[in-house]
C-alpha cells in the first residue's frame, strides 16, 4: 500500500495548476465573463486532455484513471473554473466535440441544469426547465420539474468542493498572517487560529476521502466524499469569510464566490439527505 | 495512490489471521474493568503470547504498514489492546530505542516485549499539563543519583506500573534557562522509597488514573535517557509516537460499533427515525474517512522513515470529536437504557469524554495545526 500521490500524478497536478491559474487567477477575468463560457479556455483545456483525460488513447484520450481525474477537478475547484466542466468530462467519448474541448455539454444533475443555454448539447429531459436567478453570478441555473434525476459526477463534484475547501484554507491563513489588528497579526490570535486548524482538518479528512473513492471506484465511498467534501467547502468557505472580516463581505474577495458555488454543487451529483441514507442502508 | 497491499504485506496479515484465529481461543474472561492488578496479568499474559509468536515488537520494528495491519487484524479479531502496555510498547519503548543507549535498550525494552514490566508516563502536574514546560518536579544531583521530589497527576495505570517515564526539572528557570532548556527525561522504578500514588476516581468510575507525590525519591543517573536539560527533545520524540498510529485500532473498532448500534436501532424501532438514519449515515462517511486518513498518513511514514508527523494532530482533532459523535448517537438508540451504566455503551460514552483532553487537548492540537502546519505566527 502506498497511499501517496505518485510523481506522475503530482506532475499531472502542477500540470493543471498552471494552465488554470494562468488563465483564471485574476477576479476580473471572472467577472466579466460571468454567465458566459470562455470558448477559448474551453477548447485550451480540451486540447491539453482535460476533458479526454479518462478516455483510452486509442479513442483519442490520455488514458488515465479516476485518480487522475480527480486531481484535475480539484483544480478545477481551486480556481472556481465555470461552465460545466463535469458534464463535458462525462461526454467525452459519447458526444462528438465533448473531449477535445469543441463541444459544451451540460446534463441535468438532480434537480437542476447548470448552462443549459449557453451549452452545446443537454442531456437528460429538459422540459418544463424554469430558470433561476442564480445565488453563484458565475453559473446560470435551471430547475427541472419532477423527482430528483442524480447525475453520474458525484466524486467529480466532491473533487472540485475539495479543491474549493483547500482554496478557501490557503486563502484565509494568508490573510491571517498579513492583515494586522491590535498590533499584530491577526493569526497570532487563537480565536482567529482555531478557524483555520478546523479548516485544515475539514479539507484533509475529505481529501483523504475523496482520494480513496477516486482508487476504489467504490459507489458508497463515492457518497460519502461527496458528503464530506460538501461539508468542507461549504463550512471552510464561511470561516473564511470570517477570517477576513467585513472585506469578507464584498465582491473584492473570492470568498463569496466559493460559498456560492459551494451550495450550487451541493445540489449536484447528490445531495446530502441521498448519501446519507444510502451510506445508512448498508450499515 | 494505492490502496492494494503488496504481497508481502498480504502475506504477513494472513499468517497473522490464521494465528489469531487460535490464540483467541484460549483467552482467559476479561476482567472487570475497575480492576486493574487483574487487567495488568491479563494484558501483559497477550503481550507475552504475541511475543512468542513473534509479534512482540510489532510496534517499533514493522514497517508502518505492516504495524497498521496487524492493529486492522488484532481489533478486527476482537484480540486485547495493548491496555497497561500502552506506554511500554507506544511511547516510552520507542523513545527508549531511538534514544537511549545500548546498555538502556538492553535494560528496558526486552521485559516490555515480554510483558513483564509495565510503565506509566509521569508528564502533568497539577500546574503543568497542556503547558508541560512549565512542570516544576524538582531533581538535583547527589553522587551517582538524581533526588526528585514534586508531584505529578493523571498518571494512567500508576497503580500497577513498574517503571516511570518521568519528566523533572533539573536547572530552574531563569533569563538564563527558558522552560523548556532546564527539562530531564528519568526512567523512574515506581517501586523506589518516596513514592505515594493516590488512585484519582475518573467520571466514568473507575481508577484508571492517580495522584503521585515523590519524596526525595532517589533515581540513578544511569537512568537518565537522552542529556541532562534535553529532556524536551527527548519528549518530543516520545509525543510524536503518542499521537502517531495508536488510535488505528480504535478506528476499526468504531465502525464496527457503528454496525452494531444499527442493528440496535432496527431492532428497538428508532430506525424508522429518518433523523437518525440519516446521522448514522453521516459517521458511516467519518469513520471510513478516518480510516483512509490513516492509511494516507501511514503511507507518509512509510515514505519519510517512520516518524510519525503532524498529521497524527489533524487526525486525532477528528476523531476525538468522531468519537463522542458516535457514543451520543448510541444513546439516543438506547434511550433509557443510555442511562444505565450496566449498558457498554454508557461506559464508553463516558470514557469517549476523555479523547478531547488526554494526549493533548483539542485546543492544543488546533494551535499545532496552526503553528506547524500552516505557519501562522506563534501567539503571546
Ligand atoms: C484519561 C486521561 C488519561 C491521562 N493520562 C495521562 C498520563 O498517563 N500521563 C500524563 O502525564 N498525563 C496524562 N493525562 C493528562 C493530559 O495530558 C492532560 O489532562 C492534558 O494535557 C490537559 O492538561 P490539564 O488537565 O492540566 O488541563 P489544562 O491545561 O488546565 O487545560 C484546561 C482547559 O484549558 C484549555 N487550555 C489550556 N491552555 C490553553 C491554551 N494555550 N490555549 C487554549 N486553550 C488552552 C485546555 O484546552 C482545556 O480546555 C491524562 C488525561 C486524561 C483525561
Amino acid at each position: 500500500m502506498d497511499f501517496q500521490l505518485t510523481d506522475d500524478q503530482r506532475a499531472l497536478r502542477t500540470g493543471v495548476r498552471e494552465l488554470l491559474e494562468g488563465r483564471l487567477s485574476s477576479r476580473a477575468s471572472l467577472r466579466d465573463t460571468a454567465g458566459r463560457i470562455d470558448r477559448g479556455l474551453w477548447r485550451e483545456l480540451g486540447e491539453a486532455g482535460f476533458f479526454s483525460l479518462a478516455l483510452p488513447e486509442d479513442r483519442g484520450g490520455v488514458g488515465l484513471g479516476p485518480p487522475e481525474a480527480v486531481l484535475a477537478f480539484e483544480e478545477a475547484g481551486r480556481v472556481l473554473l465555470p461552465g460545466p466542466a463535469v458534464a463535458t468530462f462525462l461526454a467525452a467519448g459519447e458526444v462528438v466535440g465533448a473531449g477535445t474541448g469543441e463541444a459544451v455539454v451540460t446534463a441535468v444533475d438532480g434537480t437542476l441544469v447548470p448552462w443549459l443555454e449557453e451549452a452545446d448539447v443537454v442531456q437528460g429531459d429538459v422540459t418544463g426547465a424554469v430558470p433561476l436567478r442564480s445565488v453563484d453570478p458565475l453559473t446560470p441555473l435551471h430547475r427541472v420539474p419532477g423527482a430528483p434525476r442524480p447525475g453520474r459526477g458525484v466524486l467529480l463534484h466532491a473533487a472540485e468542493q475539495l479543491g474549493s475547501a483547500v482554496r478557501t484554507c490557503e486563502t484565509a491563513v494568508q490573510y491571517a498572517r498579513e492583515r494586522e489588528q491590535f498590533g499584530q497579526p491577526i493569526g497570532a490570535f487563537q480565536a482567529v487560529k482555531h478557524l483555520c486548524a478546523q479548516m485544515l482538518v475539514r479539507a484533509e479528512v475529505a481529501r483523504a476521502a475523496v482520494y480513496a473513492a477516486a482508487v476504489t471506484g467504490d459507489a458508497l465511498e463515492a457518497a460519502g466524499a461527496k458528503l464530506l467534501a460538501d461539508d468542507a467547502a461549504v463550512r471552510n468557505a464561511r470561516d473564511c469569510l470570517q477570517v477576513h472580516g467585513g472585506m469578507g463581505f464584498t465582491w473584492e474577495a473570492d470568498v463569496h464566490l466559493h460559498l456560492k458555488r459551494a451550495w450550487v454543487r451541493a445540489r449536484l451529483g447528490q445531495v446530502a439527505d441521498e448519501a446519507e441514507e444510502a451510506l445508512a442502508s448498508a450499515l | 495512490m494505492d490502496l492494494t497491499y503488496t504481497e508481502e504485506e498480504e502475506a504477513f496479515r494472513a499468517v497473522l489471521r490464521e494465528w489469531l484465529a487460535t490464540a483467541l481461543l484460549k483467552l482467559p474472561d476479561r476482567p472487570s474493568p475497575h480492576d486493574w492488578p487483574g487487567r495488568r496479568a491479563y494484558d501483559t499474559a497477550w503481550q507475552r503470547t504475541l511475543y512468542d509468536a513473534g509479534y512482540g515488537h510489532v510496534h517499533w520494528d514493522a514497517s508502518p504498514t505492516q504495524r497498521l495491519i496487524f492493529l486492522e487484524e488484532t481489533e478486527k479479531a476482537g484480540a486485547p489492546y495493548v491496555g497497561a502496555n500502552f506506554v511500554g510498547l507506544l511511547h516510552a519503548g520507542p523513545t527508549i530505542a531511538s534514544e537511549g543507549t545500548p546498555e538502556q535498550r538492553a535494560r528496558w525494552l526486552p521485559p516490555v516485549l515480554r510483558g513483564e514490566e509495565v510503565w506509566c508516563q509521569g508528564f502533568s502536574e497539577p500546574d503543568a499539563g497542556s503547558d508541560l514546560a512549565s512542570l516544576r518536579t524538582r531533581a538535583w544531583r547527589d553522587g551517582d543519583h538524581y533526588v526528585v521530589s514534586g508531584s505529578k497527576i493523571w498518571t494512567s495505570h500508576a497503580e500497577v506500573a513498574d517503571w516511570c517515564e518521568l519528566l523533572v526539572r533539573t536547572t530552574p528557570v531563569s533569563e538564563a534557562v527558558p522552560k523548556h532548556r532546564g527539562i530531564t527525561w528519568l526512567a523512574m522504578p515506581m517501586d523506589a522509597p518516596g513514592i505515594t500514588v493516590r488512585p484519582l476516581r475518573t467520571l466514568a468510575g473507575s481508577t484508571e488514573f492517580a495522584e503521585m507525590f515523590l519524596d526525595e525519591v532517589r533515581v540513578p543517573v544511569a537512568h537518565r535517557v537522552g542529556d541532562e536539560n534535553d529532556g524536551w527533545r527527548v519528549t518530543m520524540v516520545t509525543l510524536s509516537y503518542e499521537r502517531g498510529t495508536a488510535f488505528v485500532g480504535e478506528v476499526v473498532a468504531c465502525r464496527r460499533v457503528l454496525g452494531e448500534i444499527a442493528r440496535e436501532a432496527r431492532r428497538n424501532g428508532r430506525w424508522d427515525d429518518p433523523a437518525l438514519r440519516r446521522r448514522l449515515g453521516r459517521l458511516a462517511a467519518e469513520f471510513s474517512a478516518l480510516w483512509r486518513l490513516t492509511q494516507w498518513n501511514v503511507s507518509e511514514a512509510q515514505r519519510t522513515g517512520g516518524v510519525p508527523g503532524a498529521g497524527g494532530s489533524v487526525f486525532k482533532l477528528r476523531y476525538s470529536h468522531a468519537r463522542q459523535e458516535l457514543y451520543d448517537a448510541a444513546a439516543h438508540v438506547l434511550g433509557e437504557d443510555a442511562l444505565d451504566l450496566g449498558h457498554e455503551w454508557t461506559l464508553d460514552r463516558l470514557s469517549s469524554l476523555a479523547y478531547t483532553i488526554a494526549a493533548g487537548t483539542s485546543q492544543i492540537q488546533q494551535n499545532i495545526v496552526a503553528e506547524r502546519i500552516l505557519g501562522l505566527p506563534k501567539g503571546r
